[in-house]
């Protein structure tokens, strides 16, 4: 009798729960086929899904620009993110060097750094530079920020390779980037791909350092453009709320496809600290 | 490093040395780029931030020193002094609930012979992926006067309680005090699940035959081996309630008056709406020296038990 009512409490607390977190979502994309117009954004069923709501919403909100100001941005971040990590990684995972320890040190405090504390003077750096509108003014920032956490990453996979893999190979005259190349890149696949995931989401969802570097409409990504176009038509929730779910669709069809790799690295990450 | 140490004869180490400081240039090689974009983009800005946090500046003029007028400010001033408590206070919503409601979770999903939820856990995370200003715009709605939150008041029978939560200088706080409790509490399970997995069951099997009930066996097996991962979760979830900017930026925009301010809004606002630099930066050092401390104590603490 315990047994059963507490399998009865363990499933209807982990249905509430899931069900809590869904119900905005849900919300969102049932009140984007609604009729236009309406304005509410409760919980009820559309008598038939106006589907043109999303066609709407993409040319009112310019989405085909803000997509791909996302994309781009995410392409120039992700790739040259994946590399610098790989080969700071390579270097505090495998080597020995003068001042290692210092220098990871100063390298990780950079977790501890908000964004909210560098962007002020990133700013008129950048705008001193003369890169502010630009993707650059993004894509920059970003493979920076994101160098605490993917050498840390890459470090901890590459320092769990056996050493006698690449002792072996420097044995035989190998040089580092063979070693690096032939020996531990094909096995640190999963690790990076992982990597990419979550540095990809963070891209995407990036909004506090594109809000401030970019204030041009013609360079601004897909979260900036949602803030906006939430601003100004305020009274057409369905297309507010297929615009919404526009933004979040991209992530949201990683995160299906990846789910374990986002979970893993977001716990494994912050767990080997 | 075991070749290192059998081989501890003269010659070896004088050969070792040379070509350790041959491979220190290859790892510098390796760490160059990283470093630079690192300093360049982090570090730099960073120690600029500190810079500026002692100057008046409305980023256009000259710069006035100020000494530490900025922090005195940020200690007296009431906007400034609201925005840090709000923080404080934020870190029950963002990591205190949180870390007890997956708790009681995890206690419910473990031990022998009990389904482990993938499927509902991959829920619960969901929004730690989703873009937090469309987890702000979504939640502003289900708190409108026409909203979910007041539609689901009336369906019960509470049609008196419904009001414009985030517009009301009680309950605007609240409002995105729930949702930090909606985003991290599946971050905080994935962190605890995790962990308990790797609990040997023979642990819960003994606790068992001891006559241990279900709670019993999570006090004395599960949470002692939780101990890590609840250090880390609460570090990172505290962290996430002190550096919160998006969601409060797009739900409330800090107001209605200051009650739902947060100093990441204020930053912004200071920074780039009022031009008041220093100020901004002074109240970016202590963010970031707040975020230091918090993970120093939480480490200590994790240590302190282990």
């Amino acid at each position: 009798m315990n047994q059963l009512g507490g399998r009865f409490a363990t499933r209807t607390v982990m249905l509430l729960a899931a069900a809590g977190v869904l119900l905005p979502l849900l919300v969102i994309v049932l009140t984007s086929l609604q009729p236009p117009g309406t304005l509410t954004t409760g919980l009820s069923w559309p008598s038939h899904p106006n589907w043109h709501n999303y066609r709407d919403a993409w040319s009112a909100a310019g989405f085909s620009k803000l997509m791909r100001a996302s994309g781009l941005v995410a392409a120039g971040v992700v790739p040259f993110g994946l590399v610098f990590a790989t080969l700071a990684g390579y270097a505090f995972g495998i080597m020995d060097f003068r001042f290692k320890p210092l220098i990871f040190t100063v390298l990780m405090s950079g977790l501890a750094v908000p964004y909210e504390a560098i962007v002020i003077p990133l700013y008129y750096d950048l705008k001193n530079a003369g890169l502010a509108n630009t993707y650059f003014a993004v894509i920059l920032p970003l493979v920076g920020a994101f160098m605490p956490f993917g050498a840390f990453w890459m470090r901890n996979h590459f320092a769990g390779v056996p050493a006698a893999l690449t002792e072996a190979a420097r044995i035989d005259g190998a040089s580092s980037w063979t070693i690096l190349w032939r020996i531990l890149l094909p096995s640190a696949r999963p690790a990076i791909a992982t990597l990419a995931v979550l540095y990809f989401m963070w891209t995407w969802n990036q909004f506090l350092l594109v809000l401030i570097m970019i204030q041009d409409p013609a360079h601004q990504t897909a979260p900036l453009g949602l803030a906006l176009f939430v601003g100004q038509y305020t009274t057409n929730l369905p297309l507010l709320s297929a615009g919404t779910v526009i933004v979040i669709a991209p992530v949201v069809i990683v995160y299906v496809l990846f789910q374990r790799q986002f979970t893993v690295g977001l716990t494994q990450g912050a767990l080997k600290e | 490093m075991a070749s290192d140490v059998a081989r501890p004869a003269p010659p070896a180490r004088r050969a070792r040395g040379r070509s350790s400081q041959r491979r220190s240039r290859v790892a510098y090689l390796y760490l160059a780029l990283p470093l630079a974009f690192y300093s360049v983009f982090m570090l730099l800005p960073w120690i600029q931030t500190i810079f500026l946090s002692f100057y008046h500046w409305d980023g256009i003029g000259a710069r006035q020193p100020a000494g530490i007028q900025n922090y005195l400010a940020v200690l007296q001033n009431p906007q400034l002094r609201t925005a840090i408590q709000h923080s404080f206070e934020l870190m029950i919503f963002f990591c205190v609930l949180p870390v007890l409601i997956a708790l009681a979770m995890t206690g419910l999903i473990t031990g022998p012979r009990r389904p482990r939820w993938h499927l509902i856990r991959a829920i619960l995370f969901v929004p730690q992926i989703l873009p937090p200003v469309a987890i702000g715009v979504m939640w502003q709605w289900m708190y409108a006067p026409d909203g979910f939150i007041n539609q689901a008041l009336k369906w019960v029978g509470l049609g008196g309680v419904a009001r414009p939560w985030l517009a009301s200088f009680t309950w605007a706080f609240y409002a995105v005090g729930v949702v930090g409790v909606w985003v991290t509490t599946g971050l905080c399970l994935a962190f605890f699940a995790s962990g308990a997995q790797k609990v040997p069951m023979e642990l819960y099997e003994a606790a068992e035959i001891d006559g241990g009930g279900r709670f019993r066996q999570f006090l004395s097996v599960t949470l002692p081996h939780l101990r890590g991962e609840i250090v880390i979760a609460a570090t990172v979830t505290a962290i996430s309630a002190l550096s919160a900017f998006d969601i409060v930026y797009v739900m409330t925009g800090g107001g209605p008056g200051t009650t739902s301010i947060v100093p990441g809004v204020l930053v912004y606002q200071l920074g780039f709406t009022t031009f008041q630099v220093g100020r901004a930066s002074a109240l970016a050092v202590v963010l970031s020296l707040l975020v230091l401390v918090i993970i120093s104590v939480f480490r200590l603490v994790g240590r302190e038990r282990a």
